[in-house]
C-alpha cells in the first residue's frame, strides 16, 4: 500500500464529510456551467446568429418600406427573440443528462432549487443577455423608431429572464426524451403568452409616446414570481424525468 | 370514517366496480338533460330581436366553453392528487380529461367561429376571449403531447401532473394579459350575482344545457377513466375474470 494511498485512506476516516453552503454549492454549479458554455463558444453563438437570420427574412418576406417594418418592429424582434430562448432550450439539461451529472446533482445534498437557479442563470447568461445586446441592431435592421429602443432593450432585459426560467421547466420535462426539442416549444409557448404581450406592448406604447412603466413593472412582477416558482416546479420535473 | 371512501379510491378495482351502477343513471340523466335543453333552445326559445336564430349557438357555444375551462381545472387537480397521493386512480383520470377537455375547446372555438361569420361579419376575430380559448387548447395540446411522448406511463403522468399545474398557475394570468391587450367581445351577459341581461325565456334552456353538459362530462369522463383503468390493470386477476365472464 502505498503512502499516498495511506494518507487518502486515514483522511476518509478522520474526517466527515461535510457538505458546502447553500451558497457555495450555487457558486459551484454557476462557476461550472459558465465554464462549460465558455468552452463551447460556437454554440453560444447559434441563437444570436438565428435571430440575425431570422430578423433578414422579415424585409424580404414582407417588405423593405421603412413605415411597414418599423409598425413591425416591436412584436417582430421580441416572436423572434422568444423563438432563439426556445431553441436554446433543449441544451438546458440535456448534456448533464446523458454524462450523468445531472444524476449527481439529484443525489447531491444540496437543494435543487438553487442548483436549477444557477443553470437558469447561465442559460440567460449565454443566450437572454445577448439577444438583449444585440436588440437595438436588430432596431436598426427593422427601423424601430428612436423612442423604442431603450424600452426595447429593457423589456428584453426582464423578458428574457422570465422566458428561460419558464423554459427551463419545460425542458425538465423533457429531458429523458430523445426528441425533446419540438415538444419544448409545444409546451411552452402558451406560457409564454402574457410575457409576449407586455414586452412588445411596452415597445410599441414607448413608441406613440405613452407611458411604459406599467408594462415594465408587470414584466418585473412575471420575473419575481417566475424566479421563485419556475425552479421549484423544474426541480420537480427533474427528479420525475430522471427517475422514470 | 368520513375519509373511508377517499382511500377506497386508491383501488382503482373498487372504483371500477362501484361506478358500473353509476354509468346508467348519468346516461338518462345527461340525455334528458340535453335533448330537451336543445330542442327547448333551438326551437322554442323565442328569437333574438338583433341577432335572429343565429344567437341560437350559445346552447352549445356556453356550455362547451364553462366545461372546457372546468375540465382543465378538473385535469390539474387529478394531477395534484396523483403527484400527492400517489394514487393510481387519480392520474387515469387526469390522462382521460386532457382529450375530452381539448375536445370541449375546439368545440368552443368552432361554434364561436360559426357564430361570428353571420354576427361580425368574419369567421375569426383576434379578440381577447377567443385567444385565451385558443391558448387554452393550446394548453391541453402541450399536456397531451408530454402524455404521448413518455413510454413509462408513471413518468408520462407525474410530468404531465406538473404541466397541468403549472398551466393552472398561469391560466389567470394569461387570461388577464389576453384580456389586457385586447377587449371586443361583448361583456359576458350570465352573472349570477347581479341581474342577468338575458332574457329567463332564453335563460333556462342554456342552464338545461349548461348542466346536461356537465352531467355528459361526467359520463364521458367516467367511461374513459373506467377503460383506462381495464387497459392499465389488465395483468391483474379481476380484469381477466371479468374478461371471461
Amino acid at each position: 500500500m502505498s503512502s499516498h494511498e495511506q494518507q487518502v485512506r486515514t483522511s476518509l476516516k478522520s474526517e466527515p464529510l461535510v457538505s458546502p453552503g447553500i451558497g457555495a454549492g450555487f457558486m459551484a454549479t454557476f462557476r461550472r456551467d459558465l465554464l462549460i458554455a465558455f468552452r463551447h463558444r460556437g454554440e453560444m453563438a447559434n441563437p444570436i446568429m438565428f435571430l440575425l437570420m431570422v430578423i433578414t427574412m422579415v424585409p424580404l418576406g414582407i417588405s423593405p418600406e421603412r413605415a411597414v417594418l418599423s409598425v413591425l418592429a416591436p412584436g417582430m424582434i421580441w416572436v423572434v427573440a422568444l423563438l432563439a430562448t426556445l431553441l436554446s432550450l433543449d441544451g438546458l439539461f440535456r448534456a448533464d443528462y446523458e454524462d450523468g451529472a445531472l444524476e449527481q446533482l439529484l443525489m447531491s445534498p444540496q437543494p435543487l432549487y438553487f442548483q436549477v437557479l444557477a443553470k437558469v442563470l447561465v442559460h440567460w447568461l449565454v443566450t437572454g443577455l445577448p439577444l438583449t445586446i444585440m436588440a437595438p441592431l436588430l432596431g436598426v435592421m427593422l427601423s424601430l423608431p428612436a423612442a423604442g429602443f431603450w424600452p426595447l432593450v429593457f423589456s428584453l432585459f426582464l423578458g428574457t429572464a422570465c422566458l428561460s426560467l419558464i423554459g427551463a421547466i419545460g425542458a425538465a420535462l423533457t429531458v429523458a426524451l430523445r426528441k425533446g426539442g419540438l415538444l419544448i416549444s409545444l409546451i411552452i409557448m402558451p406560457l409564454y403568452v402574457p410575457i409576449l404581450i407586455f414586452g412588445s406592448s411596452a415597445v410599441s406604447s414607448a413608441i406613440d409616446g405613452f407611458p411604459f412603466g406599467g408594462q415594465m413593472a408587470v414584466l418585473g412582477a412575471f420575473l419575481a414570481m417566475a424566479v421563485v416558482l419556475a425552479p421549484v416546479a423544474a426541480a420537480g420535473a427533474l427528479r420525475i424525468s430522471v427517475n422514470g | 370514517m368520513g375519509w373511508q371512501w377517499f382511500h377506497r379510491l386508491g383501488s382503482p378495482r373498487w372504483f371500477y366496480e362501484k361506478t358500473n351502477a353509476w354509468i346508467p343513471w348519468l346516461a338518462v340523466i345527461s340525455i334528458s338533460l340535453l335533448v330537451t335543453g336543445a330542442v327547448w333552445g333551438l326551437a322554442f326559445a323565442p328569437e333574438d330581436f338583433k341577432q335572429g336564430n343565429s344567437y341560437r349557438i350559445i346552447y352549445i357555444h356556453v356550455p362547451s366553453a364553462f366545461l372546457a375551462l372546468a375540465g382543465y381545472y378538473t385535469m390539474a387537480i387529478s394531477g395534484a392528487i396523483g403527484l400527492i397521493w400517489k394514487m393510481k386512480l387519480a392520474d387515469m383520470v387526469m390522462k382521460s380529461a386532457a382529450p375530452i377537455g381539448a375536445v370541449l375547446t375546439f368545440v368552443a372555438l368552432v361554434t364561436g367561429a360559426v357564430w361570428g361569420k353571420p354576427t361580425w361579419g368574419t369567421w375569426w376575430v383576434w379578440d381577447a376571449r377567443i385567444t385565451s380559448m385558443l391558448v387554452l387548447f393550446f394548453l391541453y395540446l402541450g399536456v397531451i403531447a408530454l402524455q404521448e411522448a413518455y413510454q413509462h406511463q408513471d413518468t408520462a403522468n407525474k410530468a404531465s401532473a406538473i404541466l397541468a399545474l403549472v398551466g393552472t398557475v398561469n391560466i389567470p394570468i394569461i387570461y388577464k394579459s389576453v384580456d389586457w391587450w385586447y377587449t371586443l367581445h361583448q361583456p359576458a351577459t350570465i352573472k349570477f350575482t347581479s341581474e342577468s341581461t338575458i332574457d329567463p325565456s332564453m335563460l333556462y334552456p342554456l342552464l338545461m344545457m349548461v348542466t346536461g353538459f356537465y352531467v355528459f362530462y361526467a359520463l364521458v369522463l367516467l367511461m374513459s377513466t373506467r377503460s383506462e383503468i381495464l387497459v392499465r390493470e389488465k395483468k391483474t386477476r379481476w380484469v381477466k375474470d371479468l374478461a371471461t365472464q
